[in-house]
């Protein structure tokens, strides 16, 4: 009997069952598995939302093209925006932010593990919802009917008679819920950032990721819940009958618009803060220095925080305001660009006499200095009302929020990947790969959104599915698509890297780089309780201080 | 090693090079007019546009100079910072900042946007608070879904999607004033070389002008998505000297024209649905949901400029509205041939 219990396979050999892999990944509660979740979730809808642009272009590379009809098109523009902005820009931010954040202050988890869990899948469910409109979207009739109103979705044309059907309500619902989600875990930041910093680490020797985080986390609680009371009053009135914005019964179209741009000018910080973040933790790193004018970084990031909630109505100086509210709205924006522009020359002056790494990451990172300087000025453009009268619902606009998102926000999250996989997947990425993906991505981008531009000052307006010949368009649009498929193809190098490399890399080990900061003193992947003694710590580079016990930081500091 | 990259960084160079240098090309070779577009908002022709763009061009070189300032500080410090290979592996130099250069970006901004300000005020002001003068063309345009209505109430005048105003002369200005109204969702009143644009919302009256100094048609469209055939909802706009202006006027408030030939086809138009949508004055046919088809062959276009107006395509238009259009708000009347070409026929006596 005793001889054959032994020959048996002993259990713990046996590989796990796959079913216990998925469900110890459904029920986590590890900030590191839930902000890798949030992550690959935001890829998968990355490419999707990819997909839906590469259909638009395809449909404007010439005049009059029938590749799809009006009514795709239009679900394909309010698709993409949505699925871009709340289901791939917001999870990728909160991914980086659950991951990164505990392991930087020194924390073992985030202050709410089960929150955290609970947002996670409000997000993924409201993702799932919006994309099952495709399929129920219009409810009885059961062909399926995705939402087309616009990823702005300005009332009237929400309301029932003039979007019949289910589509808008699998739209509100799904931002709905995932705002839920998106409140969730913003209070968990703040609640992570103000109560686990480990000893010594005062607010005043955070690493710069966390309190742009924190100060993201802040502004997305002021800025989803004017949103999800939008979504609550478009839903009363879609069925209960109320007549929040429902003109035809003395109703207010304009209403929507604040209350939606009060969410949405807010939104677009919540966004570029933690790209600023990573850009605030890379350049340092690959320039050899420490971070320059910390105190004023955060100082002009809150500041942009607070300014931030105050220039909502820029994205509405056609709708007929006053003279008056028109020029508050112009100095206040304008008032942005002050606390952006030290930003950058600190950035600057961080690379100034460093010795630079161009590393994949970095290479991201100057490249996003460089767009992000553009978009600054192009923005600085729009916010001079009358200039905005015209290029206003332009292509010139969506030129100048692409080079925001895409030229300014992708491409640090991109070099956030490079710079952070080896720590995630204990692995190093494939170097070469990476400056391919960087290179083929920088072509496409400028390619599409520098000639973008183009078109918007010839007089083309956003949304349409088609336009006339002899309007002088014809080329620009043609140039922007071809760059769509330069950027596909980086995207494609981008994902090949990121599986080939988990699979096949090199052993990274904990501080590939050489870095400063407290994730880099555990081990890669770090385990589950991230330290096996909490740290101390006596300045804003504890990593520094160890390596350089002769000539630590906080004799500066 | 370090050869073959910079040579594959030079091909990458190369092949960006060649694009932009064929699509200057054949930017040049488009038969376009010297303006590069019709719609080109550099290209101003009235008093609005123009001011837009007299700022644009201070903004723009502000821009300009703050471009090339700070790229060149990028560009120097890739440049001469970047590692090299023969350095050994010293930390450099830890500066942790500078109160003086902290000082330095935040003033000299502050200042370049306190100008910017000033400049931007006063433009607002000279274009959203300009007196209407007594001699002002004055013209309501209702947005429809997906068309546009234009009416000028003092000189008892009903059209579509082809406006018409006076040249104004500089010297004695003729502007002409739009009130902008919406009969369903946003629209937004844009025709690049005259003004800027100006939404259409309902139950929010909205207001533009324009002075145009030349004579000759300007082209614009709605921008502000409004649905299905947002696209096709273009904008015309005919430039007409005084004497012109007062002529399609006169032509304008008459009656429609009565013709005893189309009979036939007036009696079907007028028994079937197409009168609940449309207006011939002077006959039963009083519907306000489509365009006014009293003086229909008047004009250029059909469907909002989507197509022009011959006789084929009006009884396309009339057939299958889908062919121009799909997801107008325009039925398929479902009519057989010979009612078909009758209701042409008598649609093209509406002069």
């Amino acid at each position: 009997m005793s001889t054959e219990s032994i020959a048996w396979p002993a259990p713990e050999a046996a590989p796990r069952p796959l079913v216990d892999a998925l469900h110890e990944w459904v029920s986590t509660v590890d900030h590191k598995r839930l902000g890798i979740l949030y992550i690959v979730y935001a890829l998968v809808f990355l490419v999707i939302g990819g997909v839906e642009a590469t259909i638009m272009r395809i449909q404007l590379i010439r005049p009059h093209n029938d590749f799809v009809s009006p009514q795709v098109f239009n679900q394909m523009f309010t698709m993409h925006g949505t699925t871009m902005i709340f289901f791939v820009a917001m999870p990728v931010v909160f991914g980086f932010a659950n991951y990164l954040v505990p392991l930087m202050i020194g924390a073992r988890d985030m202050a709410f593990p089960r929150l955290n869990a609970f947002s996670f899948w409000m997000t993924a469910f409201g993702g799932l919802l919006l994309y099952y409109s495709f399929i129920g979207g219009d409810g009885l009739y059961g062909a399926g009917n995705a939402p087309d109103v616009g990823w702005f979705a300005y009332a009237p044309l929400t309301a029932q008679t003039f979007s019949p059907g289910h589509s808008t309500d699998f739209w509100t619902l799904s931002l709905l819920v995932s705002g839920i989600g998106s409140v969730g875990t913003a209070i968990n930041i703040i609640a992570t950032i103000l109560c686990m910093r480990c000893p010594g680490m005062t607010l005043g020797r955070m690493p710069l990721l966390a309190w742009l985080n924190l100060t993201m986390a802040a502004l997305v609680i002021l800025a989803v819940s004017p949103l999800t009371a939008a979504q609550v009053m478009l839903l009363i009135d879609r069925y209960l009958g109320a007549h929040f914005f429902d003109t035809q019964a003395g109703g207010s179209a304009v209403i929507w618009m604040h209350f939606f741009w009060v969410f949405g000018h807010p939104e677009v910080y919540v966004l570029v803060i933690p790209a600023f973040a990573f850009a605030s933790e890379i350049i340092p790193v690959f320039s050899r220095k420490a971070i320059f004018g910390y105190p004023v970084m955060v100082a002009a990031t809150v500041s942009i925080a607070f300014i931030g909630m105050s220039v909502w109505a820029h994205h509405m100086f056609t709708v007929g305001m006053s003279s008056a509210a028109n020029t508050f709205f112009v100095l206040s924006t304008m008032a942005i660009a002050v606390p952006t522009g030290i930003k950058i020359f600190n950035w600057l002056a961080t690379m100034w006499g460093g010795q630079i790494h161009f590393k994949t990451p970095m290479l991201f990172c100057v490249a996003f200095l460089f767009q992000f300087l553009i978009a600054g000025l192009t923005g600085v453009m729009m916010s001079v009302a009358p200039f905005d009268w015209q290029l206003g619902n332009s292509y010139f606009v969506i030129a100048h929020f692409h080079y925001v998102i895409v030229g300014g926000i992708l491409f640090t999250l991109f070099g956030a990947f490079y710079y952070w996989f080896p720590k995630m997947s204990g692995k190093m990425y494939d170097e070469p790969l990476g400056k391919l993906h960087f290179w083929l991505f920088f072509i496409g981008f400028h390619l599409t959104f520098d000639f973008m531009h183009v078109p918007g000052i010839l007089g083309m307006p956003r949304r349409i599915y088609t336009y006339e010949p002899g309007r002088g368009w014809d080329i620009w649009n043609l140039i922007v698509s071809i760059g769509v498929f330069f950027q596909a193809a980086g995207v494609l190098v981008f994902v090949f890297n990121l599986l080939r490399s988990y699979f096949r890399g090199e052993i990274a080990g904990s501080d590939p780089w050489d870095a400063w900061t407290l994730e880099w003193s555990t081990a890669s992947p770090p385990p589950s309780y991230n330290f096996a003694t909490i740290p101390e710590v006596k300045s804003r580079r504890p990593l520094w201080d160890l390596k350089h016990p002769e000539d630590p930081d906080w004799h500066y500091e | 090693m370090r050869r073959t990259k910079n040579s594959n960084k030079a091909g990458v160079l190369r092949i960006f090079l060649i694009v932009l240098w064929t699509a200057a090309a054949a930017a040049a070779a488009e038969p376009a007019s010297p303006l590069l577009s019709p719609t080109n908002i550099f290209a101003p022709m009235s008093t609005p546009a123009r001011s837009i763009f007299d700022l644009s061009v201070f903004v723009l070189a502000v821009s300009a100079a703050i471009f090339v300032v700070v790229f060149g500080l990028l560009a120097y410090a890739v440049v001469k910072f970047r590692k090299k290979d023969s350095e050994e592996a010293r930390e450099p130099a830890q500066v942790y900042g500078s109160v003086q250069l902290e000082l330095a970006w935040t003033v000299i901004p502050i200042l370049i946007v306190v100008v910017l300000f000033l400049a931007t005020a006063r433009v607002i002001a000279s274009i959203q608070n300009a007196d209407q003068p007594s001699n002002a063309i004055q013209v309501t345009v209702i947005g429809h879904q997906f068309w546009w209505e234009y009416r000028y109430p003092a000189l008892n005048v009903v059209t579509a999607n082809e406006l018409h105003i006076p040249v104004s002369d500089r010297a004695h200005p003729t502007p002409t004033f739009l009130t902008l109204l919406s009969a369903d969702t946003d629209h937004s009143y844009w025709v690049p070389r005259l003004a800027g644009k100006t939404d259409l919302i309902p139950n929010h009256p909205n207001s533009t002008w324009m002075d145009p100094t030349e004579t000759g048609l300007y082209l614009g469209q709605c921008a502000q998505y409004c649905g299905t055939q947002h696209a096709k909802m273009l904008l015309r706009v005919y430039v007409q000297t005084r004497e012109e202006f007062d002529r399609w006027i006169r032509e304008q408030s008459q009656p429609a024209h009565v013709s005893d030939t189309v009979s036939e086809g007036r009696r079907i138009f007028e028994r079937t649905a197409c009168v609940n949508c449309h207006a011939v004055a002077g006959t039963t046919a009083k519907g306000r949901f489509g365009p006014d088809l009293t003086h229909l062959m008047s004009r250029d276009t059909i469907a909002s400029g989507a197509a022009p107006n011959t006789p084929e395509n009006l009884r396309q238009w009339i057939k299958d509205p889908d062919t121009f259009k799909p997801g107008s708000k325009m039925p398929a009347m479902g009519l057989a041939d010979p009612e078909l070409n009758q209701v042409t026929a008598y649609l093209e006596t509406l002069r």
